[in-house]
């Protein structure tokens, strides 16, 4: 069996339409899109096209679209740049299981004296909304929720969300990065100010993201130098990730039904598989609202990474939330703020699914993991053999 | 990724003396689940007072379950006075090194160690002895523990400190302490470490010569013999020592990578920077047979 891959919510396979889509810009259609000759206005052109080909899959306008090394970056600029909007506003609202891109941003504003208000999850990692209605107020500068988790896969109401941002007046960003590509956006039918996307969680190249800004939202520029992005974030476009990324974005409005239907059912059907031959084990995440590719599964009584190091051994490709480093307490900070004991939280693996996978891999895996787990339980001192 | 070496990784795959021995003459258990990594380790001794029978259990990553299969490998046969001697440093050394960030694993194999032994001690009445009082309260980290692994490991950063025995790696509240314990240790720490690096300015050639054995017998030898191989000094040329690799070395593919990045990099940095070495063909032994892993 050659690499069984099942870690696409860190990163995914460049679809070959996408790099076919690609290769012409770098050492044949190279020119400045800037540039008043037509060679490189041609490459002005192509850009012009993965714009639409990203705003038709959000349902948005091509003047709200930025393109961005990334989903940090883009998360980044959205906290950072509308501060400046409301500079009497003192108070930050986001989720205790966000992405370090928000989480580390939001740390620095603290230290900036910003108030941070960190709305927490139930045990099945869904969002509290009564807490959060509590917190919002006319002192918040700007809400920052994720549209799902990468951890656990679970969806977030953002749409619920938005709308009373914008009954306050409260500009909302959502970092949509595992959301963009697996479940259908619509920025049409709600009120999301502000959404970050990464190229690389949906089969495009790395190093390329999108912030949409909805019209009307005021955002200061983050890069400054020239026109480009209408000045918001200025620099030579990357072409050939733009045009890669707008491929992607074709892409996935392509592939959505089938990654809700058949790459939906073989995750099923892989969780099933183990829960059914793995004992003590247990899924981590509500399991009605959550991405259709994820499922993140504690085993009890053993570590994450000598459970993924024996999988590697098989080239089974998936992640842990689990980092044994000294410099870490806790497990992770998404499975900890669920209140998931030590016992389950050191343990968990996340498997995340894309169309590139097969029936086969899933049989394979289901086939394999017992073993495992039982060989790591037998050294483990918290289990009576 | 971690980048771990083919002992550490044998010994995760293939761990050696699992499991638990009936009626043990000592039993020692550090760490905890909320941890992240544990170790249950217990002994028999026979008629001699030798380690006859070592077992181990662990909960954690692959360098924690290898540096337990490591330490069980290490005491055995040993006498408890013998045993009670092993640092977390030659645990580490036996797996060829561990990356800095999981060098606690081996310290959690001596301090269970040493949990075992004051087991046995005191007849099964300690089953856990805490000395000291505890700094880190995430991870519940002595300071006597902190001190230990400074001086054990010449440390001179909060960082390493961290890497070592998990302290100051939870909320952060204890690294202020921490780096009082590194100052008031300092003195001690730095001349151990002048004992390791001497390097006067200028040496005349039986110095010269006498640095180079003593390196080669501290520095260098030690770690080619956790991979059963060896060296000797047969010259000194001016600032050209010619050496022999020995044993498992002698035949080894990555010999030449060894002689560069190992026995010239350590001569180089204890002895002078202008110290070349060569290899010399003619004395490879005879009767030595290559083995395979």
């Amino acid at each position: 069996m050659n690499t069984v891959y099942m870690d696409n919510n860190a990163t995914t396979k460049t679809d070959p339409q996408v790099r076919e889509e690609m290769l012409p810009y770098f050492c044949d259609l190279y020119g400045n899109p800037s540039s008043m000759h037509s060679f490189g206005g041609q490459v002005g052109q192509k850009i012009n096209q993965a714009r639409e080909s990203v705003t038709n899959l959000l349902k948005c306008k091509s003047s709200e679209i930025i393109f961005t090394s990334g989903g940090t970056e883009s998360d980044n600029a959205a906290i950072m740049g509308t501060l400046s909007s409301y500079p009497q506003r003192r108070k930050i609202i986001t989720s205790r299981v966000e992405h370090p891109a928000v989480l580390t941003t939001c740390k620095e504003l603290e230290n900036r004296g910003y108030t941070i208000a960190e709305i927490p999850v139930d045990r099945d990692g869904r969002f509290d909304m009564d807490i959060f209605a509590h917190e919002l107020d006319d002192n918040t500068a700007i809400v920052s929720i994720m549209w799902a988790n990468n951890e656990t896969g679970v969806i977030f109401p953002v749409e619920q969300i938005a709308k009373m941002c914008k009954q306050k007046n409260v500009p909302f960003h959502t970092d949509a990065v595992q959301a963009v590509g697996k479940i259908p956006v619509n920025l049409e039918k709600n009120n999301i100010d502000m959404l970050s996307i990464s190229g690389h969680k949906f089969h495009g190249p790395k190093g390329i993201g999108v912030l949409y800004v909805r019209k009307g939202t005021r955002l200061s520029p983050f890069i400054l130098g020239g026109h480009q992005e209408h000045g918001r974030r200025a620099g030579t476009e990357n072409t050939a990730s733009i045009v890669g990324l707008g491929k992607a974005c074709e892409l996935a409005e392509k592939y959505m039904h089938e990654e809700n239907t058949r790459v939906k059912a073989m995750r099923d059907r892989l969780e099933k598989g183990i829960l059914k031959s793995c004992p003590d084990c247990m899924v981590n995440g509500c399991t009605d609202s959550r991405l259709p590719n994820t499922t993140n599964i504690s085993f009890e009584y053993i570590e994450g990474e000598a459970i993924l190091l024996m999988m590697d051994r098989f080239k089974i490709c998936a992640s842990s939330g689990s980092a044994c480093t000294s410099g870490s307490l806790e497990p992770s900070h998404v499975l900890r703020a669920m209140g998931i004991p030590f016992t389950a939280a050191h343990g968990s693996i996340r498997f995340s699914l894309s169309r590139y996978n097969t029936e086969e891999e899933v049989d394979f895996i289901i086939d394999k993991m017992p073993p495992i787990i039982k060989r790591l339980r037998e050294l483990s001192p918290f289990i009576k053999v | 990724m971690w980048e771990y070496t083919d002992k550490v990784f044998d010994h995760f795959v293939n761990p050696r003396n699992v499991g638990e021995i009936e009626n043990p003459d000592g039993v020692g258990e550090v760490g905890s689940l909320a941890c992240g990594d544990a170790l249950k380790l217990m002994f028999k001794l026979d008629e001699k007072g030798r380690l006859a029978d070592v077992k181990f259990k662990t909960f954690g990553c692959a360098s924690a379950i290898a540096s337990s299969s490591a330490l069980t490998e290490i005491i055995k046969g040993m006498t408890i006075e013998e045993a009670e001697k092993v640092t977390n440093k030659e645990i580490a050394d036996y797996l060829g090194g561990l990356p800095e960030q999981k060098m606690h694993c081996s310290v959690m194999g001596r301090e269970a160690l040493e949990a075992a032994i004051e087991n046995y001690r005191t007849h099964g009445k300690v089953v856990k002895k805490i000395e000291g009082n505890v700094l880190c309260t995430c991870f519940g980290v002595t300071d006597k523990e902190i001190e230990r692994v400074i001086l054990d490991n010449n440390l001179t950063t909060v960082e390493e400190v961290t890497n070592y025995c998990k302290a100051g790696g939870g909320c952060g509240g204890c690294k202020g302490q921490i780096e009082k314990i590194i100052e008031r240790l300092k003195p001690e720490v730095s001349k151990s470490q002048k004992k390791e690096i001497k390097r006067p300015s200028k040496l005349t050639n039986i110095q010269k010569i006498q640095l180079i054995q003593q390196t080669i017998t501290e520095q260098i030898r030690p770690s080619l013999r956790t991979h059963g191989g060896d060296i000797e000094l047969i010259d000194v040329v001016g600032d050209k020592a010619i050496v022999a690799f020995r044993g498992m070395c002698a035949h080894c593919k990555t010999a030449e990578f060894t002689m560069k990045e190992v026995v010239e990099a350590r001569l180089k940095e204890f002895v002078s920077e202008s110290i070349t070495v060569e290899e010399d063909n003619d004395s490879v032994s005879p009767d030595h047979k290559h083995q395979d892993f």
